[in-house]
């Protein structure tokens, strides 16, 4: 029972902070483009391009 | 659009964004490609690709105009379309408020369900009431957050006395949250928050990949409509010239028309002689010469000039005018069809309702008691609940339209694939559908030489005949010479040096059907020969619709002898000379006779055709108002994604047909059990679960039928 005073709130707590994450995640637009995330990291870094493939 | 990782500069120039879609990309390579090519331009700040949407968003100083923007993505080797900014911050919005909803409710149904599931394997006591106690403080704020969507659609409906989808659904969430809660305060054995959080996530699901669907069909397609000249120069009494704004030009004006200059009423010419691109309001951009006496329309180009014109009407009096004024009542036609979802929970939502009252008042009358009735009713609400019902056509939409889109083909909205899975008849415009409707060369006369410098001329002007020269020479793999001096001499040809020598593309007199022009290169001439050709899978495309029992007819408003070539080339059945009206009426003749016509054309005389058909296509070359007008615009100089829109609406149509199925017959069997008062409102949310998984897992079947 002393247990489930600790394990809940972690449980929440965790639950809690990835629900944030996520806002988070979604305000930045982490999703705007998935495939292109996916994609981009095989874009070749040229001199000065920095600023389109950061 | 916070994509746009680039901060802005404290410069004194405003800057813009602009977003296109370009659906040819699809590699790593393009994206690198555009956003360096668009990047390289003078006065572009930043452009950012979105790969998953297929649009690249471009910041840039305002004289930089999407013209511009679109031919340097065409000189990238892309073709892209312009796409309207606000409508789509609005749904971005609302699908984002789904999503958030959606993760709300995906946490709380986690923690419930955790506790749920100790007090399931027989936790008593003070545990399970403190587990209830916890689920409850979880589940209250969970419900009132995730369920708003549901709830704000449900008091609209009711408030006009009307009754929804959600209807049933919000009843069935607050009464199971408010029974819970109520055995929570009195230390009862069942709470039954984790069912109704569970059906707030499947059902939020559902809502948000509707909502997906909608903002990715939309962002396809640009709508812009006024290319109309917004002011014109008119002659003053003095002689001298004065520019006035559109509206404020009057009949028997006389206006001056500059080459490059768009016309802002129509009228007739007066004097001068010149050329114009009445793309805008036919689609074809073969230049048409006139000639004083000749009538002209707002909205074209002068592509030589300068001519004077005496204005015979303005505004709303114009032809482009009319002609937008027969779409939009020709368009009410179409907004009467009502979507199958929206067909059967009108019928269904009422039965639900009345099913569950009458658990109720059945178990009322055989002595159950008011809780245990309440019970049961509850769980016939939530275990009818129309969430496969409601997940039946969207889930087969997106995967049906987002299979479409990789196949060049961008549909607008749901109703559009249920409209073009029903179609019999397909009519076809002639110039600019089944053909390219823009002028391509004969060079196959050509040495490499002469094609490399011809090139190299061309794309230096913005010619119909030079871009149409530009794209074959491009499709060869010709790399462009290097000229120095290139100018363009208007009404003349482009003229530059190459190795000492002079070299010029220079026009030939625009008369009759066949256009030309002449490369000079060294001292020889080399006369180019133009003709609008056939999109190269035309007779494949056809034969494949014929095959699918849909017959073709050519319905042009073309020359009976230009339309008769096209009619033997392909087998079909022609109509020639036929005007705007005219394909109207022939549209709601053949709707009488109970036929589904797709009207499949680009200019704008096929406008009112595009919106008064059952369903209709455009090519993405059309002019703004016919991609407006149609349910689909397809991209590229293919003609297959007709054929394959219609036969992936069928297939999607087939599978909407098969969930619909599933989903009643999964209710036979569920509801009966829920009125026995053999199922707990868990239970029911569970099956009700699995029979919305099992209907997205039908619908991802499409993702190959567009293959």
């Amino acid at each position: 029972m002393s247990g489930l005073a600790i394990l809940i709130p972690i449980a929440l707590g965790m639950g809690v902070f990835g629900l944030a994450m996520f806002f988070w995640a979604m305000r930045d637009g982490q999703f705007e483009d998935l495939d292109g995330a996916a994609h981009r990291i095989l874009i070749d870094d040229e001199d000065g391009s920095e600023e389109s493939a950061k | 659009m916070n994509a746009l990782a680039t901060p802005l500069p404290d410069e004194a120039p405003a800057l813009v964004d602009s977003r296109f879609t370009v659906p040819g990309m699809r590699c790593a390579g393009c994206i690198a490609k555009i956003e360096r090519g668009l990047g390289e331009i003078d006065g572009v700040d930043a452009a950012r690709v979105n790969f998953s949407a297929k649009r690249v968003a471009v910041r840039h100083v305002a004289r930089v105009d999407d013209e511009a923007l679109i031919s340097a993505l065409e000189h990238l080797g892309f073709e892209a379309q312009p796409v309207a900014a606000n409508p789509l911050a609005e749904d971005d919005r609302e699908a984002k408020r789904l999503f958030r909803a959606l993760a709300v409710a995906g946490f709380g149904m986690m923690n419930i369900m955790l506790l749920s599931v100790s007090v399931w394997s027989g936790a008593g006591g003070v545990t399970r009431e403190l587990f209830h106690l916890l689920s409850a403080l979880i589940a209250l704020p969970v419900v009132a957050y995730s369920g708003r969507p549901f709830f704000a659609s449900a008091a609209m409906a009711l408030r006009y006395r009307r009754t929804n989808m959600d209807v049933p659904i919000s009843i069935g969430v607050l009464l199971a949250t408010g029974m819970s809660f109520y055995e929570v305060l009195t230390g009862g054995e069942h709470a039954y928050f984790d069912g109704a959080v569970m059906l707030l996530f499947f059902l939020l699901a559902g809502r948000s990949l509707d909502a997906m669907m909608r903002n990715r069909t939309r962002a396809g397609i640009g709508a812009l409509l006024s290319r109309m000249g917004k002011s014109a120069a008119i002659v003053q009494e003095d002689g001298g010239t004065q520019r006035i704004a559109a509206e404020n030009l009057f009949p028997g004006m006389t206006m001056i028309v500059a080459a490059g200059e768009a016309l802002a009423a129509d009228g007739t010419v007066v004097s001068g002689k010149g050329a114009l691109d009445n793309a805008m309001l036919t689609g074809e951009s073969t230049p048409e010469a006139v000639a004083p006496g000749d009538r002209v329309h707002a909205g074209a180009i002068a592509l030589e000039g300068p001519l004077t014109v005496e204005i015979t009407a303005t505004q709303g009096d114009t032809a482009l005018a009319e002609i937008a004024r027969l779409m939009d009542e020709a368009g009410q036609s179409r907004s009467r069809y009502v979507r199958i979802a929206d067909r059967a929970s009108r019928l269904y939502a009422p039965a639900v309702h009345t099913l569950a009252v009458l658990a109720f008042i059945g178990w009322m009358i055989a002595g159950a008691g008011w809780h245990q009735s309440l019970v049961i009713a509850i769980a016939v609400l939530i275990i009818t609940c129309p969430c496969a019902m409601g997940l039946a056509v969207p889930a087969a939409q997106v995967v049906a339209s987002g299979a479409l889109i990789k196949k060049g083909l961008l549909v607008k909205d749901g109703t559009a694939l249920e409209r073009l899975a029903e179609v019999d008849i397909a009519l076809f415009d002639k110039t600019g559908t089944l053909t390219l409707g823009e002028p391509r060369p004969d060079i196959s006369h050509l040495d490499a030489r002469a094609k490399s410098v011809a090139l190299a001329l061309a794309q230096a002007s913005s010619h119909p005949l030079s871009r149409g020269l530009t794209a074959s020479l491009r499709a060869e793999g010709v790399k462009p010479a290097t000229l120095a001096d290139i100018s363009e001499i208007k009404g003349e040809g482009i003229v530059a040096t190459w190795d000492n020598s002079s070299v010029a593309l220079r026009r030939n007199e625009i008369d009759g059907p066949g256009m030309s022009t002449t490369l000079h290169v060294g001292g020889l001439a080399h006369p180019i020969l133009f003709s609008d050709a056939l999109r190269p899978d035309a007779k494949e495309a056809i034969d494949t619709l014929a095959r699918m029992g849909v017959c073709s007819q050519v319905i042009s408003g073309d020359r009976p002898g230009a339309v008769a070539k096209v009619v033997e080339e392909l087998n079909l059945e022609g109509f020639a000379g036929v005007g705007p009206e005219e394909k109207l009426e022939r549209l709601e003749a053949l709707r009488s006779k109970g036929h589904f016509p797709l009207m499949v054309g680009d200019g704008l005389n096929d406008g009112p055709a595009l919106a008064a058909a059952h369903a209709s296509i455009a090519p993405g070359t059309a002019s703004d108002i016919s991609q407006q007008a149609a349910d689909a615009v397809f991209i590229g100089e293919r003609l297959a994604p007709v054929a394959t829109a219609v036969s992936v609406a069928r297939d999607t149509m087939r599978i909407v047909r098969q969930n619909f199925t599933f989903a009643i017959g999964y209710n036979v069997l569920a509801v009966p059990l829920a009125l026995a008062g053999m199922v707990t409102p868990l239970i029911a949310a569970i099956a009700m679960s699995l029979s919305s998984l099992v209907v997205v897992a039908n619908s991802l079947r499409l993702a190959r039928s567009a293959k």
